[in-house]
């Protein structure tokens, strides 16, 4: 077609015809402006499937016609089949699906048009990789997509993509090594050294640093080697020998004694003998000393602070001032213990956190200065009290409850500190649930038939008074008991009925501002497809959701109660739950058990669902303190017949789990992504 | 007694175990010393534990040490009373009792072993009861017997606190009839002793597997239910024992039976490529 390319205001007319906007109030002129710069052919083509979609629905020509505009340039002559992919799932699922189709379509176009087919993506290696770091001993390393391959010893940035080896698995071995290697910089002490006085006396610090992180990575993969040695026979393979100038750099390196001050003095010996350019190694991140000694910095003296803190409650707290001693808990302090214990003994006296400060620190300092293990005289610690940052938000209600607050440093309750409203639960858009109930109709299918086999329902209860059928065993012994003259039991029938399962369970969500996104709904959808399953199952749950901003503001929001029906008005309330503010656990822990606890039934389960550790407005209930108090709820609601089991959406806080829910049983669910798909089978897990 | 006792089926007859050879097990605390002393005191005795690290091999490790005869009981969750006790059978025209298992072990005066009790029914569970306190005497009530355990009987059962049914909890009542004691995999040394002398592999292999296996544990909570247990160290030596390459060895008797889910399968093949 030569014709001339439509000017803007033709195409507005154009679309306002098609799509009758004037009518409803919209106007094409934005999408109008964006097709002006296409060709004619594509202008026409866009026009097209927006009169098509039009008829079927105004909405989905509005659609169709406003992400055309934006995507016709990159998506050209694979136009016709993005829409077909939208007008498709329209059918099947309504306007959402449409919008995520279309999405879908053109974020796999541009994945297909610039990459090879060989290249490998960080998301598509991350779970593994981060699993295999999370394997590997020392302290757990953030995995993050970056444009430099570098580490600053507590995040790991990786490339969005790796294209450099002829094949997929060879990029997948090169995304291990590089990753390996880094984790390797902050296992081997590469930070222990301050390079700043050899840098500076190089004319271009960033040809230093690239020389610096090769002799690095020479000396990291024998250390690598020692422990690992299939991971060091991997890397060895990808970057294969060494250049003949650097092999015996490489090999004086590679000995066991060889630390980052060796690599340091090849660095020195290097500039006088002068560089010449630096060889590339695609296995080889970045070093950035500089940027990693400060985040070091920063951890070590948090880390001082915590193991010093612990040591002192140790050593100085009346262990009978702990409160009640629970045999998940470590007594803080044992029976007459005198002020100067051996402290590997003490170590394992302390609390997890304390602990993992203590082993932090090992790792960073090669062993825990002695200062820090010297008692602090009284008054070098204090708790930090009175300082309430809740000051600055008004309340004007009576709230409906007051809850204690535990706090560890005092070894004592603040009665009365927490403020607990029982607000509105929001409504949402209850189309949002059809659309996940039929985007999930085959998983919502096979989960009610496996959760209906767990109801019981088939399951033959044996020796019944009465039943459908005879039981054959009980019918021998009974007349083998008869012949032996003892009393038969008349218990000779198989009963096939539904198994009282007698459960209540309460799903505590998490509605902090943190799990806005992928959490929320992820948190969301779970819901969702865990009423389905329990519907099947016929256990009485409830849904409360909470969040808060400080102690003065904990609120919770009832999505079902126990006595709600799985009806429009609930499902509309699961749309509903949204990100607010933060997550003051204690408090709502405390009031959801209570609720639970008021059920009749013989088991309770408390299931939280949230996406890390607690935290709250200012820094008091932020670490350790939160942690605490929301172990002791646990610890509570335990004491009160409850089971609590936390589902946590966390691909990297997992190492404060074990403490904070020491009284509980725990999941970690690294991709949001996944939670719908887990949350039935922990459920069924759980109670089966 | 009875006469027709003899003609009774002999494949029901409870398996008393003699053990006339030491079952192999490598002490990792003073649980030797604890549990003889609960034989001793007529105690009964609950051990605790993840899978595969070493609860049932170390009962059988101390019935051949207190040369008393073993009686083992998987516990499922259709387990009667009867199944414990005992029951009539008729044989030809005859009724018979059989002793269940618990009963042949309270008679022998052997160490009866309720392997992973939570699974059992628990109006089953309370026939132990009275087995577990001072009166130390089985009721069987079909025959109107009340056998008391001679002091050689001893109670054990075992029970692994990762289980997360909250329908399977053991009940205080009758948790706090035990003295127990609480299993961990061993330190890295020993438990490569132990895959060494299982599994029939060298020093250096063994060390590699327990390595392999404490990596795998770390991955707990996050990708998998629980780490590698002992068992499963073992299960992968013995088939490098029998020719296999380490790498389809570990995937088979470790990764494969740990995970399903891709991301955790890969990781740990990632793991056993970086230890071999
Ligand atoms: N301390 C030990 N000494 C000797 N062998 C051991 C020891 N611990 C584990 N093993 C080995 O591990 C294997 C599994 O142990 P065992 O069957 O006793 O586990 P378990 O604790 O009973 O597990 P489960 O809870 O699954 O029944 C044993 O067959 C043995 O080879
Ligand atoms: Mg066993």
């Amino acid at each position: 077609m030569g014709e001339r390319k439509l000017f803007a205001h033709e195409l507005e007319a154009r679309l306002d015809e098609l799509l009758l906007l004037s009518l409803r109030q919209r106007s094409a002129a934005e999408p109008a402006a964006l097709l002006e710069a296409l060709p004619r052919e594509l202008q026409e083509r866009v026009l097209h499937w927006a009169g098509v979609a039009a008829q079927t629905s105004d909405d989905l020509g509005w659609l169709i016609a406003s992400r055309a505009a934006e995507q016709a340039a990159s998506l050209g002559a694979q136009l016709d089949d993005w829409a077909r992919a939208g007008l498709d799932a329209y059918d099947r699922s309504g306007l959402a699906a449409t919008r995520r189709a279309l999405n879908d379509f053109a974020a796999a176009h541009r994945a297909g048009a610039f990459e090879s087919q060989e290249g490998v993506a960080f998301g598509a290696i991350e779970g593994r990789l981060s699993r295999f770091l999370h394997a590997l001993e020392g302290r757990p390393l953030k995995l993050v997509a970056g444009p430099r391959a570098w580490t600053d010893s507590e995040t790991l940035w990786l490339p969005e993509r790796l294209d450099a080896a002829p094949d997929a698995a060879g990029n997948r071995r090169l995304y291990k090594a590089i990753a390996a290697l880094l984790w390797a910089q902050t296992r081997f002490g590469s930070f222990n050294i301050d390079p700043e006085p050899e840098l500076a006396q190089w004319p271009a610090p960033e040809a230093a640093l690239r020389w610096f992180a090769l002799f690095e990575a020479m000396r990291l993969e024998a250390c690598l080697g020692r422990d690992l040695p299939g991971l060091a026979a991997d890397i060895a393979g990808l970057r294969g020998p060494w250049p003949a100038a650097l092999a015996a750099t490489a090999a004086a390196l590679a000995r066991p004694q060889a630390s980052v001050a060796d690599s340091l003095a090849c660095l020195a010996e290097l500039r006088i003998v002068g560089a010449g350019e630096t060889p590339n190694f695609p296995h080889v991140g970045a070093l950035d000393p500089l940027a990693a000694r400060r985040v070091r910095a920063v951890r070590i003296a948090r880390d001082t602070a915590t193991l010093r803190q612990a040591l002192n409650v140790l050593r100085a707290v009346d262990p009978s001032a702990g409160g009640q001693d629970h045999p998940d808990y470590p007594p803080l302090a044992a029976q007459g213990q005198t002020q100067h214990v051996d402290p590997q003994a003490e170590f394992l006296a302390l609390p997890l956190p304390a602990r993992e400060a203590a082993r932090s620190l090992q790792q960073d300092l090669g062993e825990i200065p002695p200062e820090v293990l010297q008692a602090a005289g009284p008054g070098a610690w204090s708790p930090v009290d009175g300082v309430d940052s809740s000051a600055t938000v008004t309340v004007t209600t009576q709230p409906d409850a007051f809850y204690d607050e535990w706090d560890y440093r005092r070894a004592a309750w603040r009665h009365g500190w927490c403020h607990l409203y029982e607000m509105k639960a929001p409504v949402g858009d209850h189309a949002w649930v059809d659309e996940v109930r039929s985007r999930h109709a085959h998983l919502i299918r096979s989960i009610r038939r496996r959760f209906e086999a767990l109801r019981g329902e088939d399951k033959p209860q044996r020796r019944q008074f009465d039943g459908e059928e005879i039981d054959l065993d009980a019918q021998v012994e009974a007349r083998a008991d008869r012949k032996s003259g003892t009393e038969p039991s008349p218990r000779l029938f198989i009963h096939r009925r539904r198994i009282e399962r007698s459960l209540a369970v309460m799903f505590m969500v998490d509605m902090s501002g943190s799990t806005k996104g992928w959490v929320n709904d992820a948190e969301r959808e779970s819901l969702v497809l865990l009423c389905e399953a329990i519907e099947a199952l016929g256990d009485s749950y409830a849904i409360y959701g909470f969040s808060g901003w400080t102690r003065t503001h904990c609120d919770i929001y009832p999505v079902k109660r126990f006595a709600d029906r799985y009806d429009a008005a609930t499902r509309s309330r699961i749309a509903g739950i949204e990100a607010r503010d933060y997550t003051r656990m204690g408090v709502a822990v405390r009031h959801l058990s209570g609720l639970l606890a008021r059920q009749n039934t013989r088991h309770k389960l408390l299931v939280t669902l949230s996406d890390g550790r607690p935290d709250d407005y200012g820094d008091e209930y932020r670490g350790r303190y939160g942690i605490e108090d929301t172990r002791r709820a646990l610890l509570e609601a335990r004491e009160r017949g409850i089971r609590s089991y936390c589902v946590t959406i966390d691909r990297h806080g997992a190492d404060y789990l074990p403490q904070l829910y020491g009284p509980a049983h725990y999941a970690v669910i690294d991709d949001a992504k996944k939670l719908p798909q887990k949350i039935a089978e922990i459920y069924r897990k759980l109670t089966g | 007694m009875n006469p027709a006792r003899n003609s009774a089926p002999r494949a029901l007859a409870t398996p008393l175990v003699h053990l006339d050879s030491e079952p192999y097990y490598h002490a990792t605390g003073d649980e030797l010393e604890v549990f003889a002393a609960a034989a001793k005191s007529g105690l009964p005795v609950m051990l605790k534990g993840p899978t595969g690290c070493g609860k049932t091999r170390f009962v059988e490790h101390m019935a051949w040490r207190l040369q008393r005869p073993l009686v083992t009981v998987a516990c499922h969750d259709d387990l009667t009373t009867a199944d414990l006790v005992g029951r009539y059978l008729i044989v030809g025209d005859e009724t018979v009792w059989m002793d269940g298992p618990l009963t042949a072990a309270v008679r022998a005066g052997a160490i009866c072993y309720l392997d992973e009790i939570v699974e059992a029914r628990k109006d089953t569970t309370v026939v132990i009861h009275p087995l577990t306190d001072s009166r130390r005497a089985l009721p069987v009530e079909k025959r109107g017997e009340y056998i008391e355990a001679p002091p050689d009987f001893m109670l054990v059962i075992s029970y692994n606190p990762g289980y997360q049914s909250v329908l399977k909890e053991m009940k205080p009542s009758t948790r706090q009839r035990f003295v127990a004691l609480d299993f961990d995999y061993p330190d890295a040394a020993t438990e490569a002793r132990i895959v060494a002398h299982e599994g029939g592999v060298d020093d250096d292999t063994a060390q590699k597997l327990v390595k392999l296996g404490h990596l795998t544990r770390k991955l707990k909570g996050a990708g998998l239910d629980e780490g590698a247990g002992t068992r499963l160290l073992v299960h992968a030596a013995q088939l490098i024992a029998s020719g296999m390459s380490p790498a389809i060895a570990c995937t088979a008797a470790i990764a494969r039976p740990l995970a399903d889910e891709t991301d955790t399968r890969d990781a740990l093949d990632d793991l056993i490529r970086a230890v071999f």
